[in-house]
């Protein structure tokens, strides 16, 4: 008997290949990066994300390294190609909308913007994976405020 | 292989679709199901007996403290104890080991102290000694695990004859693993330096027969719910020499001997331990249940175990990347097979197996220090009670080769 079509739709291609195949993965260093962790104490997913601020407050450059299950590794992995080069603001939008996307609450505000994130919509059927899908998201959240400050 | 398969006739819970599947409940280790028994005896104490216990004259009250206190009766000759005084009921091994960890953080651990556990223990059998530790000034020792999921027997000896050892808890069954610890040859070695020993039986006892006077431990604990009883209920089993020698841990009704407002002073055990109302139905459904178990025998309940997983063990070997910890064949195992899964995160596993009904258990399994030990971020477990089936090793294996086609 074939697997449903909810666990398709959980698991699909894009997903699969940026698990096996994560983008930016790695660290930055240097004076204006920073740096923050996500941690799922009750599965043991974690993810540390780095982020390089422009001079105009933009994400210059992000990175992540990781280890847990396909959904927050391959969350992380799209987040990072999705934040390279937004303002604090633009990611702040895009943050809201992923969560409406894939929580099923509230409303996507920019539909566009979304792009290859939409392949994670079928967290919307597993709540219990919604804390995978956002893992590195919180994290890179609490890098946005560092933005404000002027780079030395 | 004693064929147990009618019994699954007995648990209602057992027969019912999942994703539309039939279930098949591999998490026995996490919390075991119900019988009808079981859940009959807790019906019938609501329906008939309900009253509160030890305090009351009337016919309820009496009928309530007879059949609770069989129980205590039940469980002594079911771990061979010496004596039903040794049995302290409580919510279930956690909080057994934390009563021991927490009296002897407060009156018998000095600065300097050493108090030794193993790498391969729960979380319930770690956490304690770290807490009663930073509170004592005593320190942790862990005894290391090998490669092959048993501890290092000749390390935990040199342990022993290191430090001030003043008490020894390890586990007799472990959750993660599988391996069985032979903890009669150490808590002998313990005994004979003098040193006081815990072993933490939740995944032994029901599973394999459990004899506390042949392991010749000071406590033994363990948690009804895994063995068919509900959740809530657990016992403490201490030697009567040895519960003489503790203080009261909770305060209250039922522990006390006489009350002034000066002071007071404490019956012994075991209700010097039992502070407060208990858990009446509690204790009763784990009557139940330990008649439950008893009336299938204990050593036809380990021997259909047994030859489950070496099945189960067989048959896991086939699949392509696919690795199981703990002591590889012919070692005796428990009825539990943990594995890792080639670029497959056991999160991802587990949410496939449960789309096909199979319900196993992914994740650190509450023994991080272990699971970085092994160098795995977790785990996926299938843990088997008696009424599982040859078949449904079969469903599993089937279900881990679609997994492995689907995540590749």
């Amino acid at each position: 008997m074939a697997p449903g079509d909810d666990l398709r739709a959980l698991y699909q291609q894009i997903i699969l290949d940026h698990t096996r195949h994560p983008r930016n993965q790695g660290r930055l260093e240097g004076p204006d990066c920073y740096h923050a962790r996500g941690h799922n104490p009750a599965c043991g997913d974690e993810v540390e994300v780095w982020v390089k601020f422009g001079p105009q407050g933009q994400i210059e450059h992000i990175r992540f390294e990781g280890q847990g299950c396909a959904i927050s590794q391959a969350s992380a992995s799209l987040m990072t190609l999705k934040l390279q080069g937004a303002t604090p603001t633009a990611a702040r939008a895009l943050l809201a909308d992923f969560h409406a996307l894939i929580s099923g609450q509230g409303q996507v505000q920019n539909e566009e913007a979304l792009g290859e994130l939409r392949a994670l919509e079928g967290v919307q059927k597993f709540p219990q994976r919604l804390r995978c899908a956002t893992l590195a998201w919180k994290a890179a959240e609490q890098l946005l405020p560092q933005a404000q400050l002027p780079a030395t | 292989m004693p064929d147990l398969s009618h019994l699954r006739a007995d648990f209602p819970i057992l027969h019912q679709q999942v994703s539309g599947h039939p279930l098949v409940y591999l998490d026995s280790a996490a919390s075991s199901q119900k019988p009808r028994q079981v859940i009959d005896a807790l019906v019938r104490y609501y329906e008939r007996d309900n009253a509160n216990v030890h305090r009351g004259l009337h016919e309820l009250s009496n009928r309530a403290t007879e059949q609770f206190e069989a129980v205590r009766g039940k469980v002594a000759r079911l771990l061979n104890a010496e004596s039903p005084d040794e049995i302290i009921f409580n919510r279930g091994t956690t909080e057994g080991i934390n009563l021991v960890s927490q009296l002897w953080a407060n009156h018998f651990l000095r600065p300097g102290d050493v108090i030794l556990t193993t790498g391969m223990e729960h979380h319930s059998n770690l956490v304690p000694w770290q807490i009663a530790a930073s509170r004592s000034g005593a320190i942790v020792k862990y005894v290391p695990v090998l490669e092959d999921g048993t501890l290092d027997l000749p390390a935990l000896q040199a342990l022993l004859h290191e430090g001030p050892v003043k008490l020894l808890s390890c586990v007799h069954v472990s959750n993660s693993l599988g391996t069985i610890n032979p903890v009669a040859d150490i808590c002998a070695w313990a005994r004979a330096r003098g040193i006081t020993t815990l072993v933490d039986g939740a995944q032994a006892v029901g599973h394999l027969p459990v004899d506390v006077r042949a392991i010749g431990c000071d406590f033994y604990v363990f948690s009804g719910h895994k063995i068919c009883a509900p959740t809530g209920i657990g016992v403490l089993y201490g030697r009567r020499s040895v519960l003489a020698t503790l203080p009261p841990w909770h305060g209250g009704g039922e522990m006390i001997d006489s009350v002034t407002l000066e002071g007071s002073t404490y019956k012994d055990a075991p209700a010097r331990f039992e502070a407060g109302t208990p858990d009446i139905a509690g204790v009763i459904g784990l009557g139940a249940a330990i008649d439950y178990l008893e009336a299938i025998g204990i050593d036809t309940i380990h021997q259909h175990g047994r030859q489950l997983i070496h099945t189960t063990l067989e048959k896991l070997a086939e699949v392509p990347g696919l690795r199981v910890l703990g002591p590889p064949l012919p070692a005796e195992r428990a009825t539990l097979a943990a594995f890792t899964l080639t670029g497959t995160h056991p999160h991802d596993l587990v949410e496939y197996a449960n789309t096909q009904g199979i319900a196993l258990r992914g994740g650190h399994h509450c023994t991080q220090p272990l699971m970085r030990r092994f160098q795995v971020p977790g785990t996926s477990r299938a843990s088997f009670y008696f009424y599982n089936t040859h078949a449904e090793v079969d469903r599993l294996v089937q279900v881990l080769h679609q997994a492995v086609k689907f995540f590749s």
